[in-house]
């Protein structure tokens, strides 16, 4: 039981990672209708510089504004000088301009960091576990990236339905000519929404780095997920983001850790660890198909085009 | 010049190719040609579905890998005289291995295409992406192939007597399959299929209006396209001598996009260019620096930003 | 004479607006048969429901006799629809012949052939160059559709229409956009058509649906307010209080 419920907050855990960048991929996608796989190099960008600032100065704390900061910065730099020019291409092109900026992030950071992977090191009031209930002791750090996660999803939600930026997102979802019509400067809310994008994206990676190796490639390990968070939820809706990046987080977490035992019991360890690896590798994979195949267009479509 | 010239032309380089490589003593030219050539199919096989028939799929990769397993798996039983399930023998003979490889492919296309065309736009590139995705993690778990590290095969297929091993020999047989390929491709374009392709491709919604079962026949050229690929995979696995996961990464499903894209997304040759440059490019960068990706990223993101048709309508410009 | 189109008790709603409300009609052989109202109320919506691109929620439709309420675009049109589309919807990158060629190799079948030469149909091209031949689109043959002027679009949709030799045509609004000599070749076209087909004409321009229509149907927020010969059209009180007002053309 108490596996189960550990197993359930990592799961949520890496749910509410999903979400922080799939949060931005649904956004750039609803309203500026680009395809970006080159958010998990805003990840990595993010991991890299907070941990390289932390290790500098000695401080957990010192590491988070660096890695907003420079997330943020490569952000605002690829929406300029790339993404900007993407907004009437087809989708085919933004794929493969995006795919190209993924071959050139993860070489720039290879020649700047190396190939070891690094690692960030813990907060100090952090480090220990909490008990949770009589006999769950829970790692205190994986409880922070929960309450973060949680409270980003809050203010998101605040920040969409009760603020003006947030009213003309949401139009921007739903029909982008429309606030093209109302007089938007369309490009300040364009690089605003991509910044808060690149922001969400370099706090995940940097929050991650704790937890898992800082290494090139981690972007791309999480896009994939991510991307199949922003389809089943419906491209475009926040909400959407949320309760599909928690349900998959779940389930994924679950399937690893507990499929390989099940499989144990028909069949040799060696075997059952392997084909467990791989159903539940495919699971969020399989589950997209299927949720797709029932809905075309997600759980909570946004309008139409 | 005119293009029958042109062509003919570069079948002769094409032909004389080995010789031209065995006299300047640069061994690598051969298999690399080899290489570039079931590339070339590859993409010229996806810009079927992509360019003519405007399916955006991400996941042709699956195909590439599944026509080459077909061939791997194939040996590996005969190799060890284990039937498959006990029941279906092994085989290392080409013309089995080849047809089958593009019939398996092509069941794999029907399966994925059928369900994948219910949808559109993102979320059809995505749900090929999910498809392939899941095929890459199934044959990774598949520990009796392999898994992660693959399959080897001790020896190519076994093809009229020829020894496969010897790289022109594997080279040359390509050369005439890609050249049978590529005119029948040029082929198919220009049939009745083809035309309807087209017009699907441009409004889908007038040829349904027209009576055209538009599903039915996207569905048809998905499949072809698989089972182009498929092929491509055969005879990678025969060059390689080795199958992996890796042949069906989502990587690799990107850079045969890239291939046609830099190529010249419906066109006809424009892919096989496609092919030649990018693997070109990676060789010259990886001769040259390590971080050879860096550079191939940095040209890819130039021809994608500020090439529209790629290499293809280049040459038409200078012409 | 015998009913090309039978539809009844046809009801779409989209959320809580109701574009088709019962609707009731029919096309016989040999007839045109207008369908007039103001702006939204519902005539293209309910051209779509007949052609097969929007699923009623209740009601059935009858196309030559045959139940298809359930049944896809294109096998609707196997059957014998022909239609055209109120925003011209044509293949940009096709010159005009090879789009009508493509209209009469869709209706000729054969459209599996992987490995024959669409360009040397004979029995195809044939057949496009008899459509073209006389029409104003005939010099235009070689030009592409995105190149063709408003009216040009419009004829050409028609013609492809026609390369379908449907039984039932629905006509969304034909003659929107045209000039005055365009609209009165548009006019001869049509009557042309009532030999051969049924014709359901949805049209705004007045003159042309009094000089065409055999019978009047008039739709309203979505129902059919009036039906009846252009005599009884004309002069039924509720439709000129409804919308001709004391205008001959509306919208
Ligand atoms: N897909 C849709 N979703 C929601 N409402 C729709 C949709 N299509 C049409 N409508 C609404 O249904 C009503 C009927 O539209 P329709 O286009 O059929 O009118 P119409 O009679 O053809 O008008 P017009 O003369 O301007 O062409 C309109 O109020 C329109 O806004
Ligand atoms: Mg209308």
């Amino acid at each position: 039981m108490i596996l189960i419920i550990e197993q359930i907050l990592n799961g949520l855990q890496y749910g509410v990672m999903l979400f922080l960048l799939a949060a931005g991929l649904t956004l750039i996608f609803g309203i500026m209708g680009v395809i970006n796989l080159a958010h998990g190099s805003l990840y990595m960008v993010g991991a890299y510089a907070g941990t390289w600032f932390a290790a500098l100065t000695g401080s957990f704390w010192l590491g988070l504004p660096a890695a907003l900061i420079a997330a943020a910065l490569a952000g605002a730099a690829l929406e300029l000088l790339v993404i900007r020019r993407l907004y009437h291409r087809s989708h085919l092109d933004q794929v493969l301009a995006t795919f190209a900026i993924i071959l050139i992030a993860n070489e720039s950071i290879t020649l700047l960091f190396g190939r070891q992977p690094v690692f960030t090191l813990l907060p100090e009031a952090f480090s220990g576990s909490v008990e949770l209930l009589p006999g769950l002791f829970y790692p205190a750090y994986r409880l922070l990236i929960i309450v973060a996660g949680l409270l980003v999803a809050l203010g998101l939600s605040l920040l969409i339905t009760r603020t003006r930026i947030g009213m003309l997102v949401r139009a921007g979802a739903t029909n982008r000519e429309m606030v093209r019509v109302m007089g938007v400067d369309i490009r300040m809310l364009y690089t605003a929404v991509f910044g808060l994008g690149a922001l969400l994206a370099g706090l995940a990676g940097y929050l991650t780095g704790p937890i898992s190796a800082v290494q090139v490639g981690m972007g791309e390990h999480i896009l994939l997920p991510a991307f199949v968070v922003v389809v089943i939820g419906g491209t475009g809706s926040i909400r959407g983001a949320f309760v599909a990046g928690i349900t998959l987080g779940v389930i994924d977490t679950c399937l690893r850790a507990f499929l390989p035992d099940l499989l144990n019991l028909m069949m040799p360890v060696a075997q059952a660890d392997a084909l467990g690896l791989g159903i539940s590798s495919m699971g969020i994979y399989l589950l997209m198909a299927i949720v797709l195949l029932i809905r075309p267009k997600g759980l909570f479509p946004v309008g139409a085009t | 010049m005119r293009q029958p010239v042109a062509i003919l032309l570069a079948l002769v380089v094409l032909a004389v190719l080995p010789t031209l490589a065995a006299w300047a003593g640069s061994p690598a030219t051969v298999p690399l040609a080899t290489r570039i050539l079931i590339y070339g199919i590859a993409a010229a096989s996806l810009n079927f579905a992509l360019g003519y028939g405007g399916m955006i799929s991400f996941g042709h990769a699956a195909f590439f890998g599944i026509g080459g397993y077909v061939v791997a798996i194939l040996f590996t039983h005969w190799f060890n005289e284990a039937p498959i399930f006990g029941l279906i023998p092994g085989t290392n003979q080409l013309l089995i291995t080849l047809p089958l490889a593009i019939v398996v492919s092509g069941l794999f296309a029907a399966a994925i295409g059928a369900l994948s065309l219910r949808t559109g736009g993102v979320q059809f590139i995505m749900i090929t992406l999910a498809f392939a995705q899941m095929l890459f993690f199934l044959f990774v778990s598949l520990k009796a192939y392999g898994g992660e590290d693959g399959l080897s095969m001790r020896r190519p297929d076994a093809f009229l007597g020829l020894n496969l091993r010897d790289r022109p020999t594997m080279y040359y047989l390509t050369l005439v399959i890609t050249v049978l390929f590529f005119a029948g491709l040029r082929r198919l374009v220009r049939s009745s299929f083809g035309t309807v392709l087209d017009g699907i491709r441009q409004n889908e919604r007038r040829m349904e209006a027209l009576g055209i079962a538009t599903y039915r026949h996207k569905l048809f050229a998905f499949i072809l396209s698989g089972m182009g690929v498929g092929m491509a995979g055969a005879l990678m696995a025969n060059a390689m001598r080795y199958v992996s996961p890796d042949m069906m990464h989502w990587s690799r499903s990107g850079e045969l996009m890239i291939m046609v894209i830099l190529g010249g997304t419906g066109t006809l040759l424009g892919p096989l260019y496609g092919a030649a440059a990018l693997l070109l490019l990676e060789t010259w960068l990886a001769g040259w620096t390590e971080h050879w990706s860096l550079g191939e990223g940095l040209v890819l993101l130039a021809v994608v930003m500020f090439s529209r048709g790629g290499l293809i309508a280049l040459l038409r410009r200078r012409t | 004479m015998s009913a090309v189109l039978e539809v009844s008790g046809l009801v779409k709603r989209f959320g809580g607006l109701v574009a088709t409300d019962h609707v009731t009609l029919d096309v016989q052989a040999g007839e045109i048969h207008a369908l007039i109202g103001p702006n939204g109320a519902g005539k293209s919506t309910l051209i779509n429901q007949l052609s097969g691109e929007i699923a009623p929620d209740a009601g059935t439709i009858r196309l030559l006799g045959r139940d298809v309420t359930h049944e896809p675009a294109h096998a609707r049109v196997r059957l014998g629809l022909g239609r055209t589309f109120q925003v011209t919807s044509l293949l940009d990158e096709c010159t005009v012949s090879e789009s009508v060629a493509l209209a009469v190799q869709a209706h000729a079948g054969g459209n599996l052939k992987l490995w024959d030469r669409a360009a040397n149909r004979t029995p195809v091209r044939t057949r496009t160059e008899a459509l073209l031949a006389g029409t104003a689109l005939e010099p235009r043959a070689a030009m592409r559709a995105a190149d063709l002027s408003h009216g040009e679009r419009k004829q050409l949709e028609l013609v492809m229409a026609l390369a379908l030799e449907p039984k039932l045509m629905l006509l969304d609004e034909p003659m929107a956009g045209l000039g005055h000599v365009e609209s009165g070749e548009m006019i001869e076209v049509l009557r042309g058509l009532r030999a051969r087909a049924g014709v359901l004409l949805v049209e705004h321009d007045m003159d042309a649906v009094f000089a065409l229509a055999d019978r009047i149907s008039v739709l309203v927020y979505g129902q059919i307010v009036a039906s009846g010969s252009v005599e009884e059209i004309r002069e039924n009180p509720e439709v000129r209080a409804a919308y001709l007002g004391g205008e001959d053309e509306l919208c």
